[in-house]
């Protein structure tokens, strides 16, 4: 127990995140959170203005992504709340680590439907690692170290902390404690050696083995392990959407994501592999299809940190619980002390690197010269390999998941679990402030860009120069492809007209607006927008026609994807 | 199949809601519920009685098991556990007989009988649900007013690990 000191809730909870080495903070003031707002005049932590409380949280999501530290977003009670549910549920279903921190009405107040009162630890609950409402201002500051350590430990995840106004106000002493207990919070597992040998055992039985790399891969940081240990069994890896990255996708060994809109050379090889070793995956059906096909004649060797998640979408055969670069690192080791080191190409390795090659060569593309493929490709050519992705949902990630190769692992960030529209801008401004040394690009569509445009705001104002690379076809792209493709090119609600001209908008916020028709206006809005000291938003104008393909439809198996014709 | 999960809880405010809300997102049932603060105050032992097949009640048990303030969860062999639920049954008396066939069948099930009133006497009747459904069944020809049943409270048997 550290020394004691009096001082009211507000002035605890910021003492308590600067101890927690908190710098910035994302989020909008209203009457219910004045007070924490007043200690920002008196305390080193930035306050970032977001322009709508959903933005502050995907901002603090992408932040937390790209540090491995919880990102922190403020907002005030009521709409305030309600508003951040979105970045809160995104960050649940993606497990980036996040503290929220929420204005509530006085104690008093609770339960009487007060002004701007709502129910936020109820309606939070099933989208939050933990949700805590300190009822009196002595237990905030042992509030805030456990929301921290629960956010960033295990399986990260949202926390959020709901204060009433008078518990910001009152006065108490206050003891900042080094240690805690929480006592139904086991983040950790120990090594498993014995399930690790057996797994090592299992890959080294198997004709046609394969690795995929989930995002608790990335969310680890086992990139290291992966690659000695795909390199010393010849494993070829695919990858969820979410681990994307999690493996260089130049290397000879590299297939890339499987899924919806996978890789066709990750869905042939992953169809017709008969041993997987699953790295920090949840076996999303946007990943493998059906379950039921997907699991069958494959022996399922499941690596995860959440015990919970073994058996729930495939039945495993092994399970390796643990965080997966520590039970990793025991696989290296075991392998060097083995001496294990495949060397020969066996067939399945040849098989795999003539498959890989074919689909690099021959998938058919798009023939203009502004499509997707050609687009994104001259984006991975301009930009130094450190950079930082974060994408948007609908077409433009998914051609973002095919054409875009991940050379630096970890560099790639997606709402892959929730899907939510308007997270790419927002969270690649908390990307920014967590590095910003490097450039941060959210390849985006005008569907989504129009949901947290005016982010842009931010990024201006508080000066965090990102890059806004818009694959526009003026539509909704994904929902008119699945219009065309199972509603039989009945076209509703899909139309975002010429509206707004997104060059002209970035230029009302004071940011820099490009519009790119061709490559060389490509190449050179790009150069540009790297060198630009303001936000710069791209404007690429393209074909509402252009289809995501391959394709997986809902329901069927990755080896019945759909190729283009 | 059913099973009987025994789970201790820190005894704090919004728990039991945490619980139920965990069973309704993951589409899990419950058959029933019943909450009573343990020998140490700090906790409360929930026991929740649920159906499921093997793979759904294993996917139970790990959730419950991951939510923070779970402090231990366990499924209990029904083979190898004291299990019982009280409940109290309200029955129509029509006939000058019915008291006394009424009293007979409590007795048999180790039923207390209360309340006894011209058109109606209570029972109350602690027992597996099996036997409770079975004492219902039998019950029932003499017209059931009302039904209140608490769920099962269970504990393993000493050295049944």
């Amino acid at each position: 127990m550290s020394n004691m000191e009096k001082m009211i809730g507000a002035k605890a909870l910021m003492t308590a995140m600067e101890k927690e080495g908190v710098k910035e903070v994302f989020g909008l003031p209203g009457g219910a959170n004045l007070p924490m707002y007043d200690e920002f005049a008196r305390c080193n932590i930035r306050h970032i203005l977001a322009r709508h409380e959903q933005s502050a949280a995907h901002m603090a999501d992408g932040f937390g992504r790209v540090s491995r530290k919880p990102g922190v977003c403020f907002a005030t009670s009521g709409p305030g709340a309600t508003n951040i549910l979105t970045g809160i549920a995104t960050a649940q279903a993606d497990s980036a680590p996040m503290v929220a921190v929420t204005g509530q009405v006085p104690v008093a107040m609770i339960g009487k439907d007060a002004f701007q009162e709502s129910d936020i630890i109820g309606m939070a609950n099933p989208v939050v690692k933990y949700a805590f409402q300190p009822r009196t201002p002595g237990e905030i500051p042992e509030v805030v170290k456990k929301g921290f350590f629960i956010a960033e430990t295990g399986r990260p995840g949202p926390v959020l902390i709901d204060i009433p106004k008078d518990v910001q106000q009152n006065e108490s002493e206050m003891v900042f404690p080094d240690e805690f207990k929480i006592k139904g919070y086991h983040p950790w597992a120990d090594p498993d050696i014995v399930a690790v040998e057996k797994a090592i055992d299992m890959l080294l039985h198997s004709q046609k083995p394969v690795i995929l790399a989930g995002g608790g891969t990335i969310i680890s940081s086992a990139f290291a392990e992966l690659q000695s240990i795909a390199e010393a069994l010849m494993l070829p890896v695919v990858t969820t959407f979410k681990g994307k990255g999690a493996f260089p996708e130049n290397h000879p060994l590299s297939l890339g994501p499987i899924g919806m809109h996978g890789h066709a050379e990750a869905n042939k090889i992953m169809s017709e592999a008969d041993c997987v070793l699953a790295i920090g995956t949840r076996f999303s059906d946007r990943s493998v299809g059906t379950f039921e096909e997907f699991e069958r004649n494959l022996k399922i060797i499941h690596m995860d940190v959440d015990p919970a998640e073994i058996g729930k979408n495939q039945t495993a055969q092994l399970a390796v619980v643990g965080d997966v670069q520590m039970n990793l690192r025991i696989m290296v080791k075991l392998l060097l002390q083995k001496a294990i080191k495949k060397s020969e190409e066996t067939p399945w390795i040849k098989h795999v690197k003539e498959t890989r090659a074919y689909w690099r060569e021959n998938l058919k593309l798009h023939p203009g010269e502004m499509g997707a493929a050609k687009i994104l490709r001259k984006l991975r050519e301009l930009l130094p390999k450190e950079s930082i992705i974060t994408t948007e949902v609908g077409q433009h990630q998914m051609w973002a998941s095919l054409f875009y190769d991940v050379i630096q692992p970890g560099t790639f960030f997606s709402s892959t679990g929730l899907g939510t529209m308007g997270w790419g801008f927002p969270a690649a401004i908390g990307a920014k402030v967590a590095k910003p040394d490097v450039p941060v690009v959210d390849i985006a569509g005008d569907g989504s860009f129009a949901m947290t445009e005016n982010s842009l705001a931010t990024a201006v104002l508080e000066d965090i120069p990102v890059i806004v690379f818009v694959l526009n076809n003026f539509t909704l792209g994904m929902v008119a492809q699945w219009q065309r493709t199972f509603y039989d090119r009945r076209m509703i609600g899909v139309d975002q007209g010429h509206c707004p001209d997104y060059v002209k908008l970035a230029q009302s916020y004071g940011a820099q607006g490009i519009r790119a028709q061709s490559m060389d206006e490509l190449d050179k809005a790009i150069r540009d927008a790297l060198s630009s000291d303001v936000a710069t938003v791209i404007d690429i104008p393209i074909d509402p026609e252009e289809d995501v393909l391959p394709f997986v439809a809902p329901g069927t198996s990755l080896k019945d994807m759909i190729l283009p014709s | 199949m059913w099973a009987i999960l025994s789970i201790l809880v820190e005894n704090k405010p919004g728990i039991l809601f945490k619980v139920t809300h965990l069973f309704r997102a993951r589409d899990f049932n419950i058959d029933s519920i019943s909450v009573g603060v343990t020998d140490n105050p700090e906790y409360s032992k929930m026991t929740i009685t649920t159906f499921g097949d093997e793979k759904q009640i294993d996917q139970i048990v790990k959730q419950l098991d991951k939510m923070i303030d779970t402090v231990k969860v366990e499924r209990l062999d029904e083979h190898k556990t004291v299990y019982r639920e009280l409940s109290i049954f309200k029955i129509k008396l029509s006939n000058a007989n019915d008291s006394m066939e009424i009293n007979k069948l409590a007795n048999a099930y180790g039923g207390k009988v209360h309340d006894v009133k011209k058109d109606s006497i209570m029972v109350e009747l602690t027992a597996t649900p099996d036997q409770i459904k079975a004492f219902e069944e039998l019950a029932k020809p003499f017209g059931i007013i009302d039904v209140a049943r608490t769920g099962v409270a269970a504990l393993q048997r000493s050295g049944a690990d």
